[in-house]
């Protein structure tokens, strides 16, 4: 009896083992490609935050813990700063505005880093509600009973698809001093004369202005789908209520909208924090450093300034700002799965 | 998707004060074209500029229609530009990513999907924890470790760099859990093996979800800039994205040369779009947000 439950257990672990190898054998091609191509650059990506090295020979790489961090961060001088600062303050001489861009904003105000992290933490602050509001408009529009609703889709989606270099190259024409734009906002009345990425203001809107144009075809669609999955009888309920087209639009679309707002933002902010073709099309982080993102940052210590260690430590900087919307999006999802 | 966009619920419920319906009407396709417009004014102003002299494209006022059309810049650009070469590499290039892409990934997402055994889940999450790393955090160790492999401008490098990705594991995986497992329990007492439920069953099943993979992908590599920008140096390498960029810096004030390459640049994935556009709107529709 015994044995026979033995001799089972084994034809099964073999029946097992096979079907494991079987299984291997689907995965293996794509994981192989993945784990030498992702999984490896990712993990050295780690170590090579915490080594200084230029990328020559091996043994030119030295182990420096912490001194990259400190370099992108550049601690010393911020913390002596900010101690100026305070103390200016205790002394009781202190002109505020002066010591707040001088001292306690120095990080923001004069480290890459610092002005890397504000130029990025801008675009996506202004880009995000702007491409969520133009794509929400465009969604409901175009799903009431319009004509033509389906060419009216195809261009709004149309940029999305369209290569970066073709659009951003016509996009910085269009923006220059006598370009179409210029003539159209002097025609009402504004005096503006100047190539828009030529001025360390405007730089920064013709970034966003791409970036919103860009985009927003994309989300529109996403919430085409959604808004098709709004249940017609909350309308025919609300209208029994008496409520108006802006009361259903405020209680019953935006609210049915919510999950799909919710991922698209997350989506959103984590896309606008990697930005980089569109910068370093229109304005290669110019002029000055008023358009500097962080990954044009990290191209630069990366591949203009070959100092491995320092991108790495920016790189990480970029990983755990992207991996903490990632987990607040997991966090938020269990949520919205119960509500 | 036409006809579900048609059949919109607010039309069926907004009857009353037909004055007022045709006025919202009226300004609902007022606002939509503005946008169109908008969105399409760039589009239009490069096809107009590439038909001009070089000292036409910054007139004042603005000539939308070129006085006559300088049709010989496009016949200009092809001399000045070794376009025919970008174009061949971002083809292969694109090529290669999306067959290898589909295929491997497939493969990978049924073995996820409908197949029982052990590392399965710690494979996954391998996938997984990936998906949320920003390429940039570690696009120099990767180039690091091709370079050291001799992939350094190389075409080869640029389709291993893509042919890989979670995301199309991803994809395939979250469709093929749809597909009912019966189906391959059936299909395996009639003794078909693995490899044939994948060939026969699976694949034949899944059409639309590869539809979207295989756009997507393509789309993703012709239109990618900054791998092919770090990675491919010689003229002989390079891709239409970074062969134009590179013109348009050399030649910088040669802006109807310029808009008449950027236009040859966007046709070949326009047409991709325009003839499969069903398919990248439903791609979105159903795995965007999840993708």
């Amino acid at each position: 009896m015994a044995q026979a439950a033995a001799a089972k257990k084994r034809r099964m672990s073999k029946l097992e083992r096979k079907n494991t190898l079987i299984a291997y054998s689907f995965i293996a091609p794509n994981f192989l490609g993945f784990a030498i191509f992702t999984l490896v650059p990712v993990v050295f990506a780690v170590l090579l935050s915490f080594i200084s090295w230029n990328g020559g020979a091996l043994d030119t790489m030295k182990w420096v813990g912490l001194e990259n961090y400190a370099e992108i961060f550049n601690i010393d001088k911020v913390i002596d700063k900010f101690a100026d600062g305070i103390a200016a303050v205790q002394a009781g001489d202190a002109d505020w505005n002066k010591l707040m861009e001088k001292n306690f904003l120095y990080f923001f105000n004069r480290v890459d880093l610092g002005i890397a992290l504000k130029n990025t933490v801008f675009f996506t602050v202004v880009t995000v509600p702007l491409t969520l509001v133009c794509s929400i408009a465009l969604a409901i529009a175009l799903n009431k009973a319009v004509k033509g609703a389906v060419a009216f889709r195809t261009i709004f989606f149309f940029p999305y698809v369209a290569s970066m270099v073709a659009i951003c190259v016509c996009w910085n024409f269009m923006l220059m001093k006598d370009g179409p734009i210029n003539q159209l906002i002097m025609g009402l009345g504004i005096n503006f004369n100047k190539s828009w990425t030529a001025d360390s203001t405007m730089a920064m809107w013709a970034i966003i202005l791409v970036s919103v144009w860009r985009n927003m075809g994309y989300y529109m669609v996403i919430y085409l789908a959604a808004l098709q999955g709004v249940p017609v009888e909350l309308y025919e309920a609300a209208t029994v209520d008496g409520a108006s087209k802006w009361q259903q639009f405020r209680n019953v679309t935006l609210p049915q909208l919510k999950p799909t707002t919710f991922f698209a933002s997350i989506m959103m902010i984590i896309s606008c924090f990697k930005i980089y073709d569109v910068v370093a099309i229109m304005t290669e982080g110019g002029p000055g450093r008023s358009t500097k993102m962080l990954v044009t940052y990290i191209y630069e210590s990366a591949f203009s300034k070959i100092n491995y260690g320092q991108a790495s430590a920016i790189s990480m900087v970029l990983l755990l700002i992207v991996l903490t919307i990632t987990i607040i999006q997991f966090a938020s999802e269990k949520k919205f799965a119960n509500d | 998707m036409s006809q579900t966009i048609s059949a919109s619920p607010v039309r069926q419920i907004r009857k009353d004060n037909p004055m007022l319906a045709l006025v919202g009407k009226i300004l609902l396709y007022i606002v939509l074209t503005a946008v169109a417009v908008f969105t399409l004014i760039p589009f239009v102003w490069m096809i107009s500029s590439s038909l001009k002299l070089d000292r036409e494209v910054f007139v004042y006022p603005i000539r939308w229609i070129p006085e006559t059309f300088h049709w010989e810049n496009y016949s200009l650009i092809w001399q000045k530009v070794p376009l025919l070469t970008y174009f061949k590499n971002t083809a292969i290039i694109a090529l290669a990513v999306t067959f290898l892409q589909t295929l491997t990934s497939s493969f990978a997402a049924y073995a996820f999907a409908k197949l029982r055994f052990k590392g399965r889940d710690v494979l996954f999450m391998a996938y997984i924890a990936t998906i949320a790393v920003p390429w940039q955090a570690y696009m120099l160790p990767q180039f690091i470790m091709m370079r050291s492999m001799g992939l350094y401008d190389t075409l080869v490098a640029m389709m291993v760099l893509q042919a890989f990705s979670a995301f199309g594991v991803f994809l395939m995986r979250q469709f093929y859990q749809s597909v009912p497992t019966d189906l391959c329990e059936a299909a395996r007492i009639d003794g078909l093996s693995e490899y044939g439920i994948w060939a026969r069953i699976m694949l034949p099943l899944s059409k639309a979800a590869i539809a979207t993979l295989v756009i997507f992908t393509f789309v993703g590599t012709w239109n990618d800039y900054m791998g092919p920008m770090i990675y491919l140096t010689r003229d002989v390498n390079k891709t239409v994205q970074v062969g134009l960029r590179r013109f348009i810096q050399e030649n910088s004030s040669d802006y109807h040369l310029i808009m008449a390459a950027s236009l040859c640049s966007l046709l070949p994935v326009s047409v991709v779009f325009l003839s499969l556009q069903k398919y990248f709107i439903e791609g979105i529709a159903t795995s965007g947000l999840k993708g």
